[in-house]
């Protein structure tokens, strides 16, 4: 029996594995491999070996590309965890039976494929759609707002399509945390900010961790909302990379965009481990 | 100023409606251990959210020390509680644990120092007050709990069925530990559990609880010796129960029926000529005779051992009685029976030393 358990357990951990080689770390290389490679016209990839793909980078356009979708992409997961954040705590503390359907409520979106609600929201946003009309029916403006093709346009349908990822992980982390825990934290004297912010925030940080970085990620690179919603004026990381893939063609330029790009996400991943762990230390101290 | 550090008057809570407590008296006496004992959804927890202040009461109210505290957040009312599974804060670590009720005070750094330092020497924790929750032992996160109670000095210390998760050999150790701290300290205990034989060994007073209800407050020797009824008897240890009925009184002198068997009894109360009542008798009080050792059985009732399990210094019998009633008896090991050998199916002959049973009214069940 035992030995049948472990058998199991090998044959999922392979699965896995095997999963993240195929999936993951392999296009991962041949993506590294293909940033070193040259091209022309008639050959999409070709030898020799070059370093000029990155060189190519050091250029104001890209770095300015780069720092503005850090800034979008930045600004997008600030809004879905300070939206996120109560909502999530809201249904997470929920005793109601309806806290079920709410949940439903956040994953129903995902049966429909986010770019056709993206194309949907074009109908919300354009001048004469659905906000617009609203606002002006309640007198609020007077004349048709040009929403679509602006930055918010994009930081809305960032947000609305993002959210979730970010509600979710709080959902799950705000659950398992104990009442009794707050309920020590008042007895001991501890006020609502006391508390929020020396327990619930702390036990919660996981939660937050694990929605930001599934927020920010793909804020960076999900380049058809820029695309919709931003008309040609925003151009983030994720057009960029596709730009040079579909329509410049130019693929080993595409890819030492990628290669930089998952570098730099992975540098940010490390110094944060690094700041809670020191925090960890000092703590102790 | 009486001697009370805690008084409920007509406390009662509802929730939704559904009626949780009702009726509570209670006088808490200053420096005491005071048990409230019952079976799970009797109200005690309850009872206990009310006194911290967690919960409010429905009607009645609550002093502590003289001062009226409906309405009071729990950290204004010099209680403290240690709860159920301790609720130590995972991400601190024993000494921000302890110190955290006192930073909150905003107290100077120094005091708070010396302070959290004396609360975890008291509980013999001061090396490890480094560690996380999570790499202590229970009967060490347990004393964590207590310690930050206690750092703030509270009037009553409330726990909420502290040792519930703990293995049996170190739930026995740290009642003791529990009962030794209670007298160094000088603090009131507020003890909440549902278990009979903790709340026996470690109280001065035990409150028994039955469905929202107070049944009997006593000292343990009186809730085991003296039930006021069925409720508490059954609930504190083992009870053979017998329906009875009085046939004469001559003072405090009854004569009661028990299966066909006149009995003399003698008891404190009032009753009746005629009345219905109950005769409770423990195990350990039953005598359980062999045929042989028996020559006047006009005071005895024949019955069949039923089943024996030896337990080391006592035998358990189950003696199934003539009226077919199932009754339980423990015997003792002594000079007068050193075997006390029984075979199920044996038929045997069932007593009890007169004045060692507890007379109760009858109560339909």
């Amino acid at each position: 029996m035992k030995h049948h358990d472990r058998g199991l357990k090998h044959f999922s951990l392979s699965v896995i594995w095997l999963w993240l080689i195929v999936f993951a770390l392999l296009p991962f290389c041949l993506v590294t491999l293909a940033s070193f490679a040259s091209h022309d016209d008639t050959h999409l990839l070709k030898l020799p070996l070059t370093l000029a793909n990155y060189w190519q980078l050091n250029n104001a356009i890209y770095v300015k590309i780069f720092k503005q979708s850090f800034y979008i992409a930045g600004t997008c997961t600030l809004i879905c965890l300070l939206l996120g954040y109560p909502f999530a705590y809201a249904i997470a503390r929920m005793k109601h039976r309806f806290k079920g359907l709410l949940i439903l409520f956040i994953i129903i979106p995902f049966w429909t494929s986010s770019l056709i609600r993206t194309y949907s929201m074009i109908t919300m946003l354009k001048p004469k759609g659905i906000i617009s009309s609203a606002l002006m029916w309640s007198g609020i403006i007077s004349k048709p707002l040009p929403l679509l093709f602006t930055d918010t346009a994009v930081m809305i349908g960032l947000v609305y399509n993002l959210l979730p990822f970010m509600v979710l992980p709080l959902l799950t982390n705000i659950e398992r945390l104990d009442n009794r825990l707050i309920d020590a934290a008042r007895d001991l004297g501890a006020n609502r900010i006391t508390t929020f912010r020396k327990i619930i925030l702390p036990l919660t940080m996981p939660g937050i961790l694990s929605g930001c970085i599934l927020v920010f990620l793909p804020a960076m690179t999900i380049f058809y909302i820029p695309d919709l919603l931003g008309g040609s004026k925003s151009i983030l990381l994720g057009n960029l990379i596709q730009n040079q893939f579909l329509i410049a063609q130019n693929w080993p330029l595409g890819s030492a965009i990628s290669v930089v790009f998952t570098l730099l996400l992975a540098i940010l991943l490390l110094i944060y481990w690094r700041s809670t762990r020191d925090k960890e230390n000092r703590d102790l101290l | 100023m009486t001697n009370n550090i805690i008084e409920l008057r007509g406390v009662s809570k509802s929730i939704h409606n559904h009626s949780i407590l009702h009726g509570i008296n209670l006088e808490v006496r200053n420096g005491e251990f005071l048990t409230l004992l019952g079976p799970s959804g009797c109200g005690k927890t309850t009872l206990l959210r009310l006194i911290s202040g967690f919960e409010d009461p429905t009607t009645g109210s609550i002093y502590i020390n003289g001062k009226d505290v409906n309405g009071l957040p729990p950290h204004l009312r010099h209680v403290h509680t240690v709860f159920q599974s301790y609720a130590l804060f995972p991400h601190m670590t024993v000494y921000e644990n302890v110190a955290f009720g006192l930073r909150c005070q905003k107290l100077p750094k120094a005091e708070i120092e010396s302070r959290v330092s004396e609360a975890l020497r008291t509980v013999k924790l001061e090396k490890f007050a480094n560690r996380k929750p999570d790499q202590l032992s229970g009967g060490q996160q347990q004393r964590v709990a207590i310690a930050r109670a206690v750092v703030n000095r509270p009037l009553v210390l409330l726990l909420d069925e502290p040792l519930s998760s703990l293995d049996y050999r170190l739930r026995k150790t740290m009642q003791i530990e529990l009962k030794q701290l209670q007298r160094k300290l000088g603090i009131t205990f507020i003890f909440v559990t549902h278990d009979q034989e903790e709340a026996l060994s470690m109280s001065d007073r035990v409150v028994v609880m039955h469905e929202g209800c107070i049944e009997q407050v006593g000292t343990p020797r009186q809730v085991y010796e003296a039930p006021q009824n069925l409720t508490v008897a059954q609930f504190i240890g083992e009870a053979n129960i017998f329906d009875s009925e009085i046939l004469a009184v001559d003072g405090k002198q009854l004569t009661v029926d028990i299966q066909g068997k006149k009995r003399e009894i003698k008891s404190n109360g009032t009753f009746l000529a005629g009345q219905k009542v109950h005769i409770l008798v423990r195990p350990e009080d039953l005598r359980v005779w062999g045929q042989a050792e028996v020559t006047d059985s006009s005071d005895m009732y024949p019955g069949v051992v039923e089943e024996v399990i030896y337990k080391g210094t006592t035998v358990d019998l189950m003696v199934r009685l003539a009226n077919n009633q199932l009754v339980a008896a423990t015997e003792f090991f002594d000079e007068d029976d050193e075997k006390l050998e029984y075979s199920i199916g044996e038929p045997v002959w069932a007593t009890w030393l007169s004045g060692w049973e507890v007379i109760l009214p009858h109560e339909a069940s």
